[in-house]
Order: C-alpha cells, then structure tokens, then sequence
C-alpha cells in the first residue's frame, strides 16, 4: 500500500465514479457535470503516468470544451421530452450483459497476459519540447490532417446546427 | 515530480491501469447500448474514447523505447479528433431536435420499413 | 532565503511538506491581502473617476472597509433558493476559487520563487483557466432562474471565444522563448541592450500581443468593458444572483484572484517578469518588481472601468471573432518574421508596417460592419 498506490486508487475511485454517475443519473446536467469530474481524474492519471503534455491538453480540451459543448447541447435540446420517462431504454438487461461480457473478455486477456510482470523502464517525461519536436520531425502528416479535420469539422458543425433560412 | 522516489519500485503495475481502462470501456460501452437520450450516448462515446487513450499512454509509459513519444502522440490526436466528432455529434444532434423536437433515439424511426 | 531557515527548523522528513506548506501559505495571504486592498482601491479610483469620493468611514482612507466587508459577508444569511440544485448550488464557487489560487502556482513571482516550476508552466496556467467555465455554468445553471441562466450562457460564450486569442497572444512570448516553463520566459527577458531592458514588450510583436493578451484578460475575468454578463446595470449579477453571504465573497475572491493570476501571467510573458527595468537597480530584490508590475496592471484594470462604457453582446463577440484573433494571427506571424530577420530599423519597419497595415485593415473592417463611417455628428439637448 504504497503512496502511488493509494493515489492510483482515490483516482480510479473519481475516474470510475464519475462514469457511472454520467450513465446513470437521471439529470442530463448532472450526467455532463460528472464526465467533466471524470475526466478531471483521468487527466490526473495521464499526469501520474508522466504524460504532462497530454493530462494538460486533456483538461485543456476535454474539460475546458468538450464539457461545456455537451452542457449547451443539452441546454437547447431541453424540455420536448415529457419528464418522467423512463431512464433506460427497453431491453437494457441485453446491453448491460453486453457490457459485462466484453469487460469480462478483456479482464481475462489482461490479467492471463505475458506482460503481467513487466517493470517501467527508467522515467522519460513527456514534455512539450520533446512532443514538439517529434510532432514536426516524424508526426507531420498526421499533424496537417488533423488541421485539416479540425477546420471541416467546426465548418460542418456550424452549417448543419444553422437555422435554415425559410423560404416564404 | 520528487527526484528521490524511483518510479519503477513504486508505480503500480501495468494490469491495474489497463483494467481502469477496461472497466472505463465497458461502463461506456453501458452506456451507449442502454440510455435512450442521444447526447447521453455521446457521452458513453467519449468515454470509451478516454478509455482507449488511457491503454495508449499506460502502454506508452510501460513499453520498449518511451523516448520514441508514439503514445503520446497518438493521443493528441485522438483527443483533437474526439473532440471535432464531439462537435459534429452535437450538431447533429441539434439538428434533430430541431426536425423532430425530441432526442430520443427510439423516436427517430422515420426509416423503418 | 527566510524560506530556507523556516524549513531547516523542520524535523528532516516531513521538510518537503513544510517547505511546500510554507509557501502556499505565503502566497495565499499576501494575495488576500492584495484582493482586500484592490477591493478599496478600486472603490476608492472608480469614486474618485466618477468625480466622488470612495468608502471614506472605515479606518484612515477607509482603508479598514475591507474588513467592514468580510464581516458583512460572513454574517449576511447565506440563502439558497428552495428551487436551485443544492450540490451543484454549493460547489460551484468553490469550482471558481479553487483553479484561480492554482493558477497563481506557476507564477514567478521573484528569482527562486516560483512555486511550482512545471515545464510545461504556461500550458498548466490555461488548462486551470478553462476549468472556471464550468464554475460559471453550474452558477447560473444551479440557481433556476432565467436571468441567472442567461447570464451564465453569455458569460461562457463571451470567455470560450476570449481564450482563443488570449492564448495565440501567449504562444508569441513562447515561441519566442523556446520553453513553456515561466522560470525561463522570464530568463529570456533578462539583460539590458543600451538601457533599454529586453522584455518582450519593448518589441513590435510584444507590444502588440501585450495589448492583446490585456485585453483578452479583462474579457476573460469579465472586468468592464466586458462585464455585459454581470453588469449590475443589464442583468442585476448575472449568474450570481441567487448567491449571498458567504458564497457571494467567494465569487468575488475568485474573479479578482483569477484577475491578479492573469495580469501576472501577462508580466511573466511581456513585461518581464521579476526584472528590474534598468541595470543599476539590479539590487532591490526581485518580488518587489513584479509586485509594482502587478500594482500597475491592477491600477490600468481600474482605470479603463471607471472609463469605458461596456459593450453589448455582438459587439463584444464582433470584436473577439474578427478583430482579436486576424490580429493574434498576424502577431505570430510578425514574431517569426523577427525572428529570422537582421537586427536593425528594418525589421522594426518591416513588422511595424504589417501589424499597422494589420490593425487599419481590421478596425476598418469592424466600423464598416457598425455602420460607422464620417465625422461624428454631436447632438446637444436644447
């Protein structure tokens, strides 16, 4: 019961915590708040596995706007559904045996698997310098397309919500 | 991060951060197969998204060559990616609620033979 | 130094910890104390600006009127409405205070006295400033109120679309320095070439990214100018209408401490840090330099609210859309081309042309768009 150990476990606590609250709570609002919470813990994750680049840009991205583009949706798509419905959708029993199934399948694939005694090899630390470079040196491409995705997305994003103009 | 703690003695082992992961997976996976409001399955999308990133970057950590920055970079992407599919789920789903004034998946059965 | 013998008088493990409790104790209380005196100074310049005297009752100068506040928030009938989200109600300023204090982590506020030296510092300062968004939602969100709600809608597309450019004006200073970590931005801007201190302000892109990132600050923090979300005038509070009391002066410590970690980032980045701004006066310590520094970003902040009248909703956006962000754009753009370019008045000419042919290009733009254009035509009432 190392350190570490312990705040593996507080983190998987909120991580896992924070999910099951998102898809089970009856309150869409209090479901994104507690992806946002989730999130938070899996950034702090990335952190302790010394990815600071990539925790930060989580936060960054992920809390700072993906969250808060969930709660507008969910903000404008409000009262049209009768309050009262039911939460699941029928033949839930199906998915979630689903779910426990492929959870079971890759619990077993992991905890049988070869790599189980593998030690971390000495700490290298993701900082920004380092990704910086290899992002322009190796990762490029990848780089200019995901540009590239990002602008058509925010212009297809913009173009399907428009109000359409009406033609009187 | 303290210098005089070495990580290799005191980091947890791979399986637990790998099995977060799973158990993330499936709780998304859940989600998507179970809840009947469309923004809630996008959610369950995101998640098994997050899922996904964390192996990338438990594996990058724990495998040969770290110095090569593959995981780390590979997530990046992801999220940038993620979150553009984030924006035009929501779009969408905007859009539907504005045809059929409802987010329920089972109402948008328009198509069903 | 006085750290060093505090933590000395530790018992040898637990001194990590101490050293660490130490200095967020230090921090914490001089930057309560710089809010408690903002507090009065501000309502002390804004009387003085509109022509009356401020709070003028409590102590000398009502300097002691702070304190007159505290008590009357801590005694006040913390109310929460029998309608709002009572969790969410009740986290939300603390989802406010809490990533404002962190943000002042990164800051150096004098050699060595960085509290946190990340290397990925700046990145770290606006991944915590994104958190607050969601502080401000679940505000307006929680208090089921309509004005509260539209407040807080408004508030949050007024900071998302300020990020952006606030944080193309931070990456000029970054790339400029090579480093993300603030210790070695404000390293980059030590030394002197013929008296005139090297801060990055003191160059075209600098200054014009300075003006940029000053202004996407007060945006960010919704200080007048941009305070159409909380104006007392359109909208009572805004998205903190529901709160009193207790929680209400959590509100108000949280935006001026998140408006003290913004200006300083702004030192850190343009004005150079904990530098003096001439060579002889090396010898006075360095956390007195940043404090003037943050004294008079503090006093500009004051200064344009008593002055500017605030700007509505589309004009706000108009500004932050087609204005900020070209002209963030061209700053990166201008930076390289320094950059790269030979020391002399040619490049000074070269980017001091393209930001000016920039700027003329874009107000231009902006005034066209209001339906502004000629002399201006004075009605007087008769």
């Amino acid at each position: 019961m190392t350190l570490p150990f312990l705040i593996f476990l507080t983190l998987t606590a909120l991580v896992l915590g924070g999910a099951l609250a998102a898809m089970m709570l009856r309150d869409l609002i209090h479901s994104a708040l507690a992806l946002a919470v989730s999130l938070l813990g899996l950034a702090a994750v990335y952190l302790t596995l010394q990815a600071q680049f990539a925790g930060f840009a989580q936060v960054l991205v992920y809390v700072g706007a993906v969250a808060i583009v969930i709660v507008f949706a969910i903000l404008l798509t409000r009262g049209s559904d009768p309050a009262g419905q039911p939460v699941f959708a029928r033949g839930w029993p199906w998915g979630a045996a689903a779910a426990v199934a492929v959870f079971g399948v890759l619990a077993a694939g992991i905890l049988r698997s070869p790599l189980a005694g593998t030690e971390p090899p000495a700490g290298v630390e993701a900082h920004a310098a380092e990704v910086g470079k290899h992002l322009m040196a190796e990762a490029v491409l990848p780089l200019e397309v995901t540009g590239l995705i990002l602008t058509v997305a925010l212009i297809g994003a913009a173009v399907i919500a428009l109000r359409e103009k009406v033609e009187s | 991060m303290t210098p005089a703690l070495s990580p290799q003695l005191t980091m947890p082992p791979l399986q637990c951060y790998l099995l977060l992961a799973a158990f993330l997976f499936s709780i998304g996976l859940a989600g998507v197969l179970v809840r009947r409001n469309a923004i809630l399955v996008l959610i369950g999308v995101e998640l098994m998204l997050n899922a996904a990133n964390l192996n990338f970057i438990a594996f990058w950590r724990f495998g040969p060559h770290p110095e090569a920055m593959t995981g780390v970079l590979f997530v990046l992407f992801a999220i940038a990616v993620a979150a553009a599919e984030a924006a035009v789920g929501l779009a969408l789903i905007i859009a539907l609620h504005r045809h059929y004034q409802t987010v329920r998946l089972d109402r948008a059965d328009t198509l069903r033979g | 130094m006085l750290k060093h013998w505090l933590v000395a008088l530790a018992p040898a493990g637990v001194q990590p910890l101490f050293s660490a409790v130490i200095s967020i104790a230090g921090v914490i209380a001089v930057f309560a104390t710089l809010f408690a005196l903002t507090t009065v100074a501000e309502r002390k310049g804004l009387g003085r600006i509109q022509n009356r005297y401020g709070p003028n009752r409590v102590g000398p100068f009502g300097l002691l009127q702070p304190a007159a506040d505290g008590l009357k928030s801590l005694t006040k009938e913390d109310l929460t409405p029998a309608a709002a989200d009572r969790w969410v109600f009740f986290l939300a300023p603390l989802v406010l205070v809490v990533p404002a204090f962190l943000a002042l982590s990164v800051l150096p506020m004098g050699r060595n006295m960085t509290m946190v030296d990340l290397d990925g510092g700046v990145l770290f300062f606006f991944a915590v400033g994104a958190a607050t968004e969601l502080s401000v939602f679940m505000a307006g969100w929680s208090s089921r109120n309509k004005y509260s709600l539209l407040g807080a809608m408004r508030a949050i597309a007024q900071m998302i679309s300020y990020e952006v450019p606030l944080i193309l004006s931070a990456v000029t200073a970054v790339m400029m320095a090579g480093s993300l970590s603030t210790d070695e931005i404000v390293a980059a801007q030590a030394g002197y070439t013929c008296g005139v201190p090297n801060w990055f302000v003191t160059t075209p892109w600098g200054l014009a990214g300075f003006l940029l990132f000053l202004v996407c600050a007060m945006a960010e923090s919704n200080r007048s100018p941009f305070d159409l979300p909380e104006g007392e005038s359109e909208i009572i509070a805004g998205y903190y209408i529901e709160y009193s009391g207790f929680k209400f002066a959590l509100f108000f410590l949280g935006e001026y401490i998140g408006m003290f970690a913004v200006s300083g980032m702004a030192i850190t980045l343009f004005l150079g840090g904990w530098n003096a701004p001439a060579a002889c006066l090396d010898a006075v310590p360095s956390f007195v330099w940043f404090f003037a520094k943050l004294g008079c970003l503090i006093a500009f902040f004051i200064w344009v609210r008593g002055t500017l009248p605030r700007l509505r909703m589309d004009q706000l956006m108009n500004l932050a859309w087609k204005f900020m962000l070209p002209m963030a754009l061209l700053n990166l753009l201008v930076a390289g081309l320094w950059r790269f370019a030979q020391p002399g008045p040619a490049r000074w000419l070269a980017c001091g042309a393209v930001l000016a042919g920039g700027y003329l290009t874009l107000a231009r733009g902006l005034l066209e768009a209001g339906g502004v254009r000629g002399r201006r035509v004075y009605r007087f009432a008769e």
